[in-house]
């Protein structure tokens, strides 16, 4: 989101806020109403044609399909569910029609398809969702299938080379060069948290019914994931403020806040005004000004001295804290306006004296979601495993679930790499949490060395986390190596 | 029990903020008045620049800006103690001084440093203060800037597309400078209008903070470039492949409408230049004779034969007539060691302009 995206989606929450004083519906309505407008506001230019529009449409077709397969039958026969599809077609039909009366594209980077395509396109979709919805009902696979369907888009999408065969693919459906194809082509704005948003919903609903089913009484917040209505869904998974950049909220949590009385206050604008000028500062001074000097592939080579190759992995660990803290910040501050408490993403992340803590404070609601969905089944799946002993559950366990956060950021060698480091990271200081108490019980009480073992530790977890993003900030395995080297001056 | 927190007024707060922010942005007027541009992290934290800042990129690590004083200051000459040892040469002129595609060390002011020369029992010390932008009006402006950077001698080096009266103005670095270039003008009683439309006089509105804001971003991002400068030394981007300097010439013999050069160059700035630095040598510099299509008609891009050869032998007879230290060396450099442009040099090619300014140096040196 840029600066003019921003201050527009503060003023309309601002309006939303203000507006609808304690008219829930109200506020529900034109909050989803602007969240689908703003899916297309924000989606980037992208060199395929009226892609900018196809996009965040088949975001609203997965949004409804997943609605539709999580509810019980008959759901249309309520009122508030006919408005929120009436809100959700109209929005779309809307953008496309504003081809024939807006002189140049303004909701849309690009002038609309046309409306037949548009059309034919929404029966299509309509058909397959109709389809899905049909087998929903008879078989517990259609759930999991539209998991799987969702892994599989966020699987193309994070791969470089698929999503250069997809570019590729629909270049030549268009009888378009092949040519000018790139893997960037495919840029759908912010659907790897649409996704985590959609499965979320849909694990919690398949494990739900199958608990209700065999009566089972574990993991009861799954049981308690309650009966949304489309508008509640649909805000939930495209609310505008934590599109691009998350938080990952829980459907739950958020219907509650939606669901509750809501009036504005000067206190609420003020409290929200504070997080969105801090999110502001944070983003656009500091992160953009750090960003200038952060490592990046040109600097990897560039720079000559051990001693500025550290300062910019430093300025790098600052800027992606500050960028996107920053953007966390704006989004709460704006949700606030409207009434709904995003949940928070970060806190104070390099001060914590080690790796899991630091965890638990950085992007803490994608945590949140690799610990409710893999991490925890997956441990539970292998204590099912009699003979494996327990150091090599925590080095699995752990090791497993940050490679798949580091494919969650992208499929390459070097976020692999990335999450690998962070897994071995965070099984060492099991270990080692393990040994210091089983040798030293003692060592904590000391209250002359507890500063430093504390400032050390800070330090030490604050410098693996910035080796960290030696991978992450660079493209290639050998030039992560190249900088490793300098850093450590071993040329 | 009742609430001790003290009730914030929404609307008191949104009015103050208002009110300071309306407040500093017109006090804005008067505090650009500061030099600020003085106030630099080179020097100090970051090695001074070799030469000026200058770029359009951000992969160039550098920016341009109109501010003088914090061009000087990022300079590594605002920087350097002069010491007995030293003998410090100052290089005026423009994108080919200024090294336009060569790295600091291979500009003519690096090989003027890499292979020491000795002048009158003192070791030279070349600066670089050439920018790339073809005045002299800029050239002088530069220069009157330096002077008090205790310069032993100024080599200025120039060619005949500086000298148009009609374009003195209208560089984006001389406009905007624009009572810096009054001031040379009365100083040095200059032909040029100060009241040219050229030069840009900002209103009130447009010396509020909100107007220049710009300038102050420019002003921060150059400090912070500092730090790239000083982890890797590159301030300039060097593309693998450019288009080399036009050698097929159009069937042209124009030079800038002009019929007649007489009258029509602007010797006045720098006569003003010559007679302001201690010691001066006035150096045409070496440009591309081409041998291509149309060379019967010009020399390159930028002269038609006509033109050049009548600048050639006014300069001259200036240069004769004032007593001026002059070296000519307009064909010193053969076709196939200039880059990108008519006057912009390979490493090979200044390495040979660097001989023989360096010989230059050598016999005028006082």
């Amino acid at each position: 989101m840029g600066l003019i995206q921003i201050g527009a989606s503060i003023l309309i929450a601002l309006l939303i806020g203000t507006l609808t004083r304690a008219a829930r519906n109200a506020r529900m309505y034109l909050l989803l109403a602007f969240s689908i407008l703003a899916i297309y506001w924000f989606q980037a230019l992208l060199p395929l044609r009226s892609f900018d529009f196809w996009l965040p449409s088949l975001s609203l077709a997965l949004v409804v399909l997943t609605w539709l397969i999580t509810s019980p039958p008959g759901v249309w026969r309520v009122r508030q569910n006919t408005i929120g599809f009436l809100i959700i077609i109209g929005s779309v039909t809307f953008i496309d029609l504003s081809r024939y009366v807006l002189p140049e594209p303004v909701l849309t980077a690009t002038t609309p398809p046309q409306f037949f395509q548009y059309f034919v396109f929404a029966v299509i979709v309509g058909q397959i969702i109709f389809a899905f919805t049909w087998a929903s009902r008879r078989s517990p696979w259609a759930i999991t299938g539209t998991i799987i369907l969702l892994i599989i888009i966020l699987i193309v999408l994070k791969t470089p080379a698929l999503s250069l065969q997809m570019s590729i693919f629909f270049r030549s459906l268009a009888n378009r060069s092949i040519e000018n194809a790139s893997f960037t082509d495919l840029r759908w704005l912010g659907f790897s948290y649409i996704a985590f948003r959609l499965i979320h919903v849909l694990r919690d609903k398949s494990r739900s019914h199958q608990f209700a089913h065999s009566g089972g009484e574990r993991d009861k917040q799954m049981r308690h994931l309650p009966e949304l209505s489309l508008p509640e869904f649909a805000t939930y998974v495209v609310f505008f403020p934590s599109l691009a950049a998350g938080p990952i909220d829980r459907a739950e949590r958020f219907a509650q806040d939606l669901r509750s009385d809501f009036a504005i206050s000067q206190d609420e604008v003020l409290l929200a005004g504070q997080r969105i000028f801090l999110g502001l500062f944070k983003k656009f001074v500091v992160a953009d000004a750090l960003a200038l000097i952060a490592l990046n592939d040109s600097l990897a080579t560039q720079v000559r001295t051990t001693g500025w190759m550290w300062i910019s992995v430093y300025a790098y660990a600052f800027q992606i804290y500050f960028d996107f803290s920053g953007y966390t910040d704006i989004a709460i501050g704006i949700a606030r306006l409207v009434g709904i408490k995003l949940p928070e993403n970060f806190a104070a992340p390099y001060t914590q004296p080690n790796l899991t803590q630091f965890w638990n404070s950085w992007h803490m609601t994608l945590t949140q979601w690799f610990r409710s969905y893999f991490f925890n089944p997956f441990n539970r799946w292998m204590r099912g495993f009699k003979n494996i002993p327990a150091w090599s559950m925590i080095l699995t366990g752990q090791v497993a679930t940050m490679f798949l956060i580091g494919l969650w950021h992208g499929i390459t060698l070097n976020f692999i790499l990335w999450g690998v480091w962070h897994g071995l990271g965070l099984f060492l200081q099991n270990r080692w949490s393990d040994f210091v108490h089983r040798r030293f019980p003692d060592l904590g009480g000391n209250t002359r060395l507890q500063p430093i073992f504390q400032i050390g530790s800070i330090l030490l977890t604050f410098h693996f986390v910035a080796l960290g993003w030696v991978f992450f900030a660079l493209g290639e395995p050998a030039r992560s190596l190249m900088v490793l080297r300098k850093l450590f001056n071993l040329f | 029990m009742e609430s001790t927190k003290p009730r914030i007024r929404l609307f008191a707060v949104l009015l103050k903020a208002t009110l300071l922010f309306v407040l500093f942005n017109f006090a804005f007027i008067f505090l650009n008045k500061i030099p600020f541009g003085k106030l630099s992290l080179y020097n100090s934290i970051f090695p001074g620049r070799e030469r000026f800042p200058f770029g359009e990129t951000r992969e160039s690590y550098n920016l341009s800006l109109f501010d003088l004083d914090a061009m000087f200051a990022a300079h590594i000459l605002a920087g350097t103690q002069k010491t007995p040892d030293e003998y410090r040469v100052l290089l005026i002129g423009d994108s080919s001084v200024w090294g336009t595609l060569l790295t600091p060390e291979e500009t003519l002011a690096g090989q003027l440093n890499t292979n020491p020369v000795i002048a009158c029992g003192r070791t030279v010390h070349a600066y670089n203060l050439g920018y790339p932008t073809i005045s002299v009006m800029k050239d002088l402006m530069i220069l009157d800037r330096a002077k008090g950077y205790q310069p032993d001698m100024v080599i200025w080096l120039t060619t005949l597309e500086a000298f148009p009266k009609n374009k003195q103005l209208t560089s984006p670095i001389v406009a905007n400078n624009a009572e810096r270039v009054r001031g040379l003008i009365t100083k040095y009683k200059l032909r040029a209008d100060p009241n040219d439309q050229a030069l840009v006089d900002a209103s009130t509105w447009e010396q509020t903070f909100v107007s220049q804001r710009r300038a102050v971003a420019d002003l921060l991002r150059l400090q912070i470039y500092g730090a790239l400068w000083a982890s890797t030394g590159i301030d300039q981007v060097y593309p693998e492949n450019y288009e080399h300097a036009q050698i097929d010439l159009e069937a042209d013999a124009d030079f800038h409408e002009l019929t007649s050069l007489r009258d029509a160059l602007a010797f006045d700035v720098l006569e003003a230049g010559l007679s302001s630095a201690p010691l001066t040598l006035l150096v045409n510099e070496p440009m591309l004779i081409s041998n291509g299509l149309n060379s019967n008609i010009r020399y390159n891009f930028f002269y038609p034969r006509w033109a050049y050869d009548d600048y050639r032998q006014m300069l001259a007879e200036q240069a004769a007539a004032r007593k001026w230290n002059y070296l000519d060396v307009w064909d010193l450099v053969p076709a196939d060691q200039f880059t990108n442009s008519a006057i912009h040099l390979t490493p090979a090619g200044e390495t040979l302009l660097a001989n023989k300014i360096a010989k230059s140096i050598q016999t005028i040196c006082k």
